[in-house]
């Protein structure tokens, strides 16, 4: 009893830094940060964008891990399908965003919808190995946490060579894209400071999320796990209704001896 | 005498409804058993969780001394599923099918001939599984079943859709089973032949097997 | 029975499904030349743009009518209860699977010396390197082969398995889109970079894999 209530309280300990981080980011993001010299306020974007971006990954990260946890004998748990798929109903949001304000960015300062560089190409098959395995996720069943686990695992290793690959052809084609040039440039002072604060804010978010989205889960099975007992007491009930003979009194042929 | 299947309240789930609702069975070396029950009452369920082809939910299963709940491939090479369906290929002929079957569990082409002489399905060796008869398919497989030399032989209704002769076949191969050091459980509704076979019947109803059976004498006199 | 004899035994066996049933030959394969003439319809053949994207096309070609090969293989694991006769067989999983990514790749191979040809014919190419084509191709088609077959075994017992496969499919095998039809457009003349390091990442895309593949099959064709 002792530690549910420690987990609750800590939860709500962690949403409320979640909401004041977030206000304190869009403080500083829209008024203490000073405007970028050549985007001016479009490049506030930023403070949602690389944050989102880095949700993204985590949370497939933290997917991928959950899932190899589940598929190893000696850490099986439901504990790790449950996290895995809290995980990635959240990241996929995180990555849609990462996209959009990716789009959103681009198109006032440099005229463009889309770049064709490494990392955003990389977040868009990301955003589809989401929602593989988001489909995956819906299909009931007893061996729905393995098949989700070893989907997982398979797009999780695929992220990398995505990423390389993509890179490789543009630095072959030799376009340095503008999103790349931008997020290597040096950051100093505030903006560096608001960027950094803007992980944080968003990973005390994804923590947040990720819990409720667990503590659902959970509360679905136990209803599950109930609705089972009953299913079985009936079913054995069934059993003495349906005519079969009853013990010790079955089965004397005398057809044989 | 060693225990080829032990269970203890064992539960099997087909989705969320409990196929199995606790069920309770030893089974010996060599003992023909039949499991009787009406529609519905977890035969195939109960034949197909010893294959090792549903996951145990809950309870201990064992079977020819894997534990289903840890290992469910490691007993298959002694195991015998005689199903509804036969497993094989349309577009194959009977024998091409068969051959696959025995060379998968470490046969030879004769082990599938003779596999096929023992079914009385020769004749149609060269039939394509597409084309065959209900009945002939059960006699295939029955074949695909012999060919893998198994320890323990399931049978799921096997009389069903058999002419006279084919239930004949099918007799003497339950018949000879505990000469040949094999174990047979049947689920069957022909009770009165399968009865004939068995030294021993289990009902099961609800998902649970009705305990309390009457132990034949061993000699079978067939009905 | 060793891996490989057993991985040949199910090869073996799905290749006699096929030379039986022809639906690859038939139905696959005019699939992947109809796709090819559909590009042609809607870019313009007259302005020398075919020949620029031939390559991109003949791999998208290639990978849609793989969706359909690998579809096949695992519908005819569907009737008659074959995936449980798999299971009791006693072969092992690792084999099957090999087996099965290979009588797919066999297949797909055979498809692009068609579709290459059907290519090489309506989009007027010019052939630099054929060893670099070849080579860039075996990686590709055994990559895609065996990433096919191991969504294919995983969806394999479940009702919306036609449209889950592409959608899981399509975005993993994206580095081998991109590596084969770089390897092909310097194979093919119409780019001035070198092919070869794009068919050494297929390569290790191939070998991941199939590594993968060989570990997972097992379990999930226990769950199909």
């Amino acid at each position: 009893m002792n530690e549910a209530l420690l987990h609750r309280r800590l939860a709500t300990v962690i949403g409320w830094a979640a909401l004041v981080s977030l206000a304190v980011l869009a403080v500083l993001g829209l008024w203490v940060a000073p405007p970028d010299a050549v985007q001016r306020d479009a490049q506030r974007l930023m403070y949602l964008h690389v944050p989102a971006a880095w949700l993204a990954y985590l949370a497939f990260g933290v997917t991928a891990l959950a899932s190899a946890l589940y598929l190893w004998r000696r850490t099986r748990s439901a504990v790790w399908d449950r996290i895995a798929g809290a995980s990635a109903e959240i990241g996929v949001v995180f990555t849609a965003l990462t996209l959009v304000l990716g789009s959103l960015w681009g198109r006032p300062v440099w005229g463009i919808w889309w770049a064709w560089d490494a990392r955003l190409v990389t977040t868009a098959v990301l955003f589809f190995l989401y929602v593989g395995y988001l489909a995956l996720r819906r299909i009931p069943g007893p061996g729905r946490a393995t098949r989700c686990a070893i989907a997982a695992l398979i797009a999780f290793v695929d992220v990398p060579i995505v990423h390389f690959s993509v890179d490789w052809w543009r630095t072959l084609h030799q376009e340095g894209t503008v999103f790349n040039d931008e997020l290597k440039a040096q950051i100093h002072g505030t903006m560096a400071f608001t960027l950094f604060w803007g992980v944080v804010a968003f990973t005390l978010v994804y923590v947040y999320l990720l819990d409720r989205r667990y503590r659902l889960e959970v509360l679905e099975e136990g209803r599950d796990e109930r609705e089972l007992e009953q299913a079985i007491a009936e079913r054995v009930a069934s059993g003495d209704a349906d005519g079969s003979p009853a013990p010790g009194t079955l089965v004397d042929t005398g057809a044989r001896r | 005498m060693p225990l080829v299947v032990r269970l203890r309240s064992a539960v099997c789930l087909l989705g969320r409804f409990p196929a199995l609702a606790g069920v309770d069975l030893d089974v010996e070396s060599g003992e023909v058993v039949l499991l009787s029950g009406a529609n519905g009452s977890g035969k195939t369920t109960l034949l197909r969780l010893l294959a090792g082809l549903h996951r145990l939910y809950s309870g201990e299963a064992d079977v020819l001394g894997h534990d289903l709940a840890v290992d469910r491939r490691g007993a298959r090479r002694g195991i015998g599923l005689l199903g509804h369906e036969t497993g094989c290929y349309d577009d194959l002929t009977v024998r091409e099918n068969l051959r696959f079957a025995a060379r998968a569990a470490g046969g030879d082409a004769e082990a599938s001939d003779t596999a096929l002489e023992r079914v009385g399905l020769t004749a149609q060796a060269g039939v394509t599984h597409g084309r065959l008869s209900a009945g002939q398919r059960r006699r295939l497989a029955l074949a695909v079943m012999l060919a893998r030399d198994p320890q323990l032989l399931l049978l799921d209704e096997p009389h069903a859709g058999l002419d006279a002769a084919g239930r004949a076949v099918l007799d003497t191969v339950v018949a000879s089973a505990p000469d040949e050091d094999r174990t047979v459980i049947i689920a069957s509704h022909e009770l009165d032949r399968t009865r004939a076979l068995a030294g021993r019947e289990i009902v099961l109803a609800g998902g649970v097997a009705r305990d309390g059976v009457l132990e034949h004498a061993s000699q079978a006199v067939p009905a | 029975m060793n891996l490989w004899r057993e991985a040949m035994l199910v090869a073996g066996k799905d290749l006699r499904i096929e030379a039986r049933s022809r639906v690859t030959l038939y139905q696959v394969l005019p699939f992947g030349l109809i796709v090819v003439l559909l590009f042609a319809f809607a870019l313009d053949p007259s302005r020398g743009v075919l020949s620029r994207v031939a390559p991109g096309l003949f791999w998208v070609a290639v990978l849609l009518a793989a969706l359909l090969a690998v579809s096949r293989s695992f519908a005819v694991e569907t009737e008659n209860g074959a995936r449980d006769g798999l299971r009791l067989s006693g072969l092992d999983p690792a084999a099957v699977f090999l087996g099965k990514a290979g009588a797919i790749a066999f297949q797909l191979a055979v498809l692009e010396v068609a579709l290459g040809a059907g290519v090489a014919l309506l989009y007027d190419v010019e052939l630099r390197s054929l060893g670099l084509l070849v080579a860039a191709a075996v990686a590709a088609t055994a990559g895609v082969a065996a990433t096919g077959t191991l969504y294919g075994v995983l969806a394999a017992g479940l009702r919306v398995r036609e449209t889950l496969v592409p959608l899981l499919l399509l975005p993993v095998v994206a580095p081998v889109m991109l590596g084969a039809t770089r390897a092909w457009e310097a194979g093919l003349g119409s780019a001035t970079s070198d092919g070869w390091p794009w068919v050494a990442l297929l390569a290790l895309f191939a070998t991941l894999y199939t590594s993968i593949g060989m570990l997972a099959f097992g379990p999930l064709l226990e769950e199909a």
